[in-house]
């Protein structure tokens, strides 16, 4: 069932959702971008601001509507929330050698105005984290009281490939509740549930029940940001692609450009790699760990006894590239990659991977030929 | 008892920012102190114990040939050697001399250049004695210092990331001022340890803590070529 909810009912729902006891998060504009932080009401939604994309360029620029999510996606991702760049995993003290967990206090957040790609990026993050044998406590605890207000895509940047991904634009599931944005007649917002907890805030709004021109018109929304980006990525050889392309003189050519900076792989909503770091007080008395984010671009994230497996850029860069799209998929059973486009944005040196794939790609058909 | 280490520190051709950054630590001072005894710091005390030193910090650059002897004397008292700061890492700014005539400078900056001795080159502690660990920045990020001095007092490895100042910024959720406004940056070049405080008030970095771990594999044009995009 779906419903229609006024635009300027928006902030009903973040009242509806603070009233639940939720901590809100969502899109506002700082420091020059659309960041995620804390909402206090719909005013601080960036209304009337889009952002135009290229390899290693992101600006905002101002919408002649008055959209509260006419925008792609920003630097930031939700991992932000679930995998925070830094967590004390414990602490321990000489005084009767005691070692204590963390203890965290976890507080219920709603996600507002997650994309579709985003929600595919939780899910892959979900298994990497949740499944298999070694669940992680703390992406746990953080997760379980996630409220996830998804919004539909209707404004694909340049870089966008999520419909090759079959990521986006449109959300089909993982949400509590989904939102189109509507333009056409009325500013409004199509409202479909996805849980329970979905059905409970849906419940506490003041929506009316859709006619079929608000579904055909949340559709053709969809259908217009699935057409802006169609052709892309070619996604469907890329797993044995790359992988019968390991010593391929284009990863040398990329080197040549990359920085190893580690920016794609910060940005990205499924990087995961994280260090360990053991510190201790001046005093010797305390001792903790953290868990800090790390990147597969730094030298000494392959360090081990005996040396280092991944001591050049090439090797780094192939490294990263080949687990994301391909290595990933045998590991857990998808891509790594969602297509929201984050890692040719935020790469200073404007590497784009689409185009690093389709030149491996073409040298491929040239050695096969 | 056991007694406590003994703590000196030692100033080369600087400005003494490094050093002042220890007594900058203010809150931490009194467990620095507490920690260590400050045998030789002639910028806080003029007190001077004798040494041998457990831990000697150097800052400054080898610029003159009353330095190039005394840096073996520093060595021969200290049991371990920790270089701080651009200067004694790398030289500084001071060593810009190297890709001029030394007479020239010489003469175009002192009224009575007779009565300079110097060397031609300005070089780090490292290419005169074995140092034990480099600490890069200009100056020094304190907390650094306080990590470098508690690992070596644990017997640990210290926590000095080698990789760029992006990490640091993504950390902190700084939105890249490379990408996002275009201005020029040398963050992806430049070694972390600073907190990315220049991108945090929204400029560029200027890279004062010297290149990150093989920094000569970066490609400048690659990095140029988005200043300004």
């Amino acid at each position: 069932m779906a419903e229609v909810l006024a635009a300027a009912d928006l902030g009903v729902l973040l009242g509806a959702l603070r009233a639940r006891g939720y901590r809100v998060v969502g899109p506002r504009v700082a420091a020059g971008v659309i960041q995620y932080a804390e909402l206090d009401d719909a005013g601080d939604l960036p209304h009337g601001w889009t952002d135009e994309q290229a390899p290693g360029r992101y600006r905002l620029a101002r919408r002649d509507d008055d959209a509260y999510f006419g925008y792609a996606v920003g630097p930031h991702s939700w991992k932000r929330e679930l995998l925070p760049p830094r967590v004390r995993l414990w602490q321990a003290s000489r005084d009767g050698l005691a070692v204590e967990e963390e203890e965290t206090d976890y507080q219920p957040t709603a996600f507002v105005g997650v994309r579709p790609c985003e929600l595919a990026a939780i899910a892959i993050q979900d298994r990497v984290f949740l499944d298999g044998r070694f669940a992680d406590r703390d992406y746990a605890a953080r997760r379980a009281d996630v409220f996830l207000v998804a919004v539909e895509c209707g404004s694909p940047s340049s870089l966008c490939f999520c419909s090759s991904l079959g990521t986006g634009p449109g959300a089909t599931d993982g949400f509590d509740l989904a939102l189109t944005e509507l333009h056409a007649g009325e500013h409004r917002f199509l409202v479909r549930s996805g849980s329970s907890a979905g059905n409970a805030v849906l419940a506490d709004l003041p929506t009316r029940p859709a006619a079929r021109a608000d579904l055909e018109t949340a559709e053709q929304v969809v259908e217009a940001a699935a057409r802006a980006q169609a052709g892309r990525f070619a996604a469907e050889d890329v797993h044995d692609l790359l992988l019968r392309n390991l010593e391929s003189p284009h990863w040398d050519a990329v080197a040549e450009r990359c920085l190893s900076c580690g920016n794609c792989t910060l940005v990205c909503p499924t990087c995961f790699c994280t260090h360990v770091e053991d510190t201790s007080s001046l005093d010797g008395e305390t001792a903790a760990r953290d868990r800090v984010w790390d990147t597969c671009f730094s030298l000494r994230y392959a360090e081990m006894h005996g040396g280092n497996t991944r001591p050049t850029t090439r090797a780094r860069y192939r490294q990263w590239l080949t687990h994301k799209l391909a290595t990933w998929e045998d590991q857990f059973g998808t891509s790594g990659c969602v297509g929201c486009g984050r890692c040719i944005a935020w790469c200073p040196a404007a590497i784009d991977i689409r185009a690093e794939v389709a030149a491996i790609r073409q040298e491929d058909a040239h050695a096969h030929a | 008892m056991t007694r406590k280490p003994t703590l000196a520190v030692w100033k080369f051709s600087s400005c003494d920012g490094c050093q002042l950054s220890l007594l900058d630590c203010e809150d931490e001072l009194l467990a620095v102190a507490g920690a260590v005894e400050i045998a030789y710091f002639l910028e806080a005390s003029s007190a001077v114990a004798r040494g041998p030193y457990d831990l000697s910090l150097v800052e400054g650059s080898i610029t003159t040939p009353h330095d190039a002897e005394r840096i073996h004397q520093v060595r021969r008292v200290s049991k371990t050697l920790v270089s701080i700061g651009a200067c004694a890492t790398t030289g500084g700014i001071q060593a810009l001399r190297s890709a001029h005539r030394l007479g020239d400078l010489v003469s175009a900056v002192y009224a009575r250049p007779e009565y300079i001795s110097t060397l031609r080159t300005s070089t780090a502690i490292a290419d005169h004695v074995p140092v034990d660990f480099e600490l890069q920045g200009c100056p020094i990020a304190k907390a650094q210092l306080l990590e470098v001095v508690g690992a070596l007092l644990a017997g640990r490895r210290a926590n000095v990331p080698t990789y760029s100042v992006c990490v640091e910024c993504k950390r902190a959720g700084v939105p890249c001022v490379l990408v996002s406004r275009g201005l020029p940056c040398l963050g992806p070049a430049t070694q972390a340890g600073c907190g990315a405080l220049c991108p945090s008030y929204g400029r560029g970095c200027f890279g004062c803590f010297g290149p990150k771990e093989q920094a000569s594999d970066v490609e400048a044009p690659s990095l140029a070529s988005a200043f300004g995009r």
